[in-house]
């Protein structure tokens, strides 16, 4: 009998370091094996360019008010609140020094779809790579060729400023596998070759869901409420449900929505507003059956009150 | 049985008078003058969007208003406007004049250019639209109060 105590004991140790060791490794930063990188050719442009618009990359990278022509200087320098801090985005400018123009595809296809630094480390999923894991390595080699092309600029950016514990990046880890996931958002038994073209730009570079969808405690989005209308992580307000169940938009139809996209007018003519604005212009420069795709998975998805 | 006649007639006449009055209201003039704006982009987005067939007097006659009413617009908010009817107006309006006549001078010239250029069917209505969002969102984003 007196000898069991420390048997339970050393075992329990045993399991606690297993445990850590397991939780190191299974929580470590995960980057794509190289050979996904490899053999992708010459990137083709006018596609990079279109899920440049799509993803809206210049709603952050861009300096705060960029206008015009402006918008596609990625210099970074915005400050996004939040609750766990703010996030000071950086620059993603084609400048070798202060932006990403020495990076290989691997790093930044590793940012872009894994969420891992450049340095090896996790990023903060303030950057939604969350959604960009949907994103193919032919995409992300389009994307970047395109991003190689936009102008240069010294800005440099200061790290993020988050308080303790969010500070650790070794915490992302465990908030990787819990909500981390490259699957599809919703199923859509019906659809077709429109709707999954929609659904790739929705849940994939066009990341509406990451302010669209209410998100847990953790900051993990609650997908059961997939699009559904969550609180303003920029403060005030709400962001509107845009499901076939919404009050506001629900009644929409197709051709509002595309015409929405295009001019940022609602259908009863009055003007788009907040957050929504910069993001309505990037997708005024999609193609436009790009947008009737978005449009017809916004139809398709599962309506929500 | 006279005077109440009497002062039924004074009641309705106060009642018109004081309808009147509130129409001449700065805030619900520039209310007005934005409604109409909005119907006259309504009536081009229906062509856009192929509801209705294209119309060059509809055009024409729609870019005419959204110009002259944002021509008048600026003018509507003298100081004593600032809150009443239900104001969207921001304060702001008052704090910097000059930058929200200059926005509302940006959608004169882009409604002016696109009456010389004149639309010329369903696709150049639908730029001429994408022109016009982009002018009203700015200054609305700016100078006038969200909506929730």
């Amino acid at each position: 009998m007196a000898l069991r105590w420390p048997r339970v004991l050393g075992a329990g140790a045993a399991v606690i370091v297993l445990g850590a060791a397991v939780l190191w490794y299974g929580s470590a930063p995960r980057p794509a094996s190289a050979e996904t990188w490899e053999g992708l050719g010459e990137p083709e442009f006018a596609r990079g360019e279109a899920l440049f618009w799509a993803g809206g990359c210049t709603g952050c990278h861009a300096a705060d008010g960029a206008k015009g022509e402006e918008v596609r200087i990625l210099s970074g320098g915005l400050a996004l609140t939040s609750p766990f801090g703010t996030f000071h985005v950086p620059n993603i400018s084609s400048d070798p020094e202060a932006g990403i123009g020495a990076w290989t595809l691997a790093e930044f296809g590793n940012a872009m779809t894994r969420g891992v630094g450049r340095d090896g480390e996790h990023l903060y999923p303030s950057f939604p790579y969350t959604s960009y894991v949907r994103m193919s390595p032919a995409d992300v080699n389009d994307l970047y060729g395109y991003l190689q092309t936009l102008p240069a600029s010294g800005n440099v950016t200061p790290p993020h400023d988050l308080p303790f514990p969010y500070n650790m990046r070794m915490a992302l880890g465990p908030w990787k596998f819990l909500f981390f996931a490259d699957e599809p958002r919703v199923e859509i038994a019906s659809a077709d070759d429109r709707i999954r073209r929609g659904q790739f730009l929705v849940e994939g570079p066009g990341h509406c869901g990451e302010c669209h969808t209410p998100r847990n405690a953790l900051g993990g989005l609650k997908t059961d409420l997939w699009l559904a209308g969550a609180a303003n992580p920029e403060g005030e307000g709400r962001i509107p449900n845009i499901t076939p169940g919404s009050r506001s938009v629900g009644s929409w139809s197709e051709a509002d929505l595309v015409s929405y996209f295009e001019t940022g007018f609602t259908p009863d003519y009055d003007s788009v507003g907040g957050s929504m604005v910069e993001v309505q212009q990037n997708l005024s420069h999609l193609p436009q059956e790009d947008l009737a795709a978005i449009a017809a998975y916004l139809k398709a998805v599962p309506a929500r009150e | 049985m006279r005077l109440s006649s009497c002062a039924l007639a004074v009641a309705a006449a106060s009642l018109c008078l004081s309808s009147a009055l509130a129409q001449e209201e700065p805030q619900v003039v520039r209310q007005n003058l934005m409604k109409e704006i909005g119907r006259s982009v309504g009536a081009m987005g229906a062509i856009a969007k192929g509801e209705k067939p294209y119309d060059a007097a509809v055009v024409e006659q729609s870019l005419t208003t959204i110009s002259t009413n944002i021509q008048a617009f600026p003018d509507q908010f003298p100081p004593g406007s600032e809150e009443g009817h239900e104001t969207d107006a921001l304060p702001i309006v008052w704090e910097r004049p000059e930058e929200f006549r200059s926005q509302a001078d940006e959608l004169y010239s882009e409604a002016q250019a696109l009456l010389a250029a004149m639309p010329a069917d369903q696709a150049a209505v639908g730029e001429a639209m994408r022109r016009l969002g982009a002018t009203c969102s700015d200054c609305h984003e700016t100078f006038r109060a969200k909506k929730q």
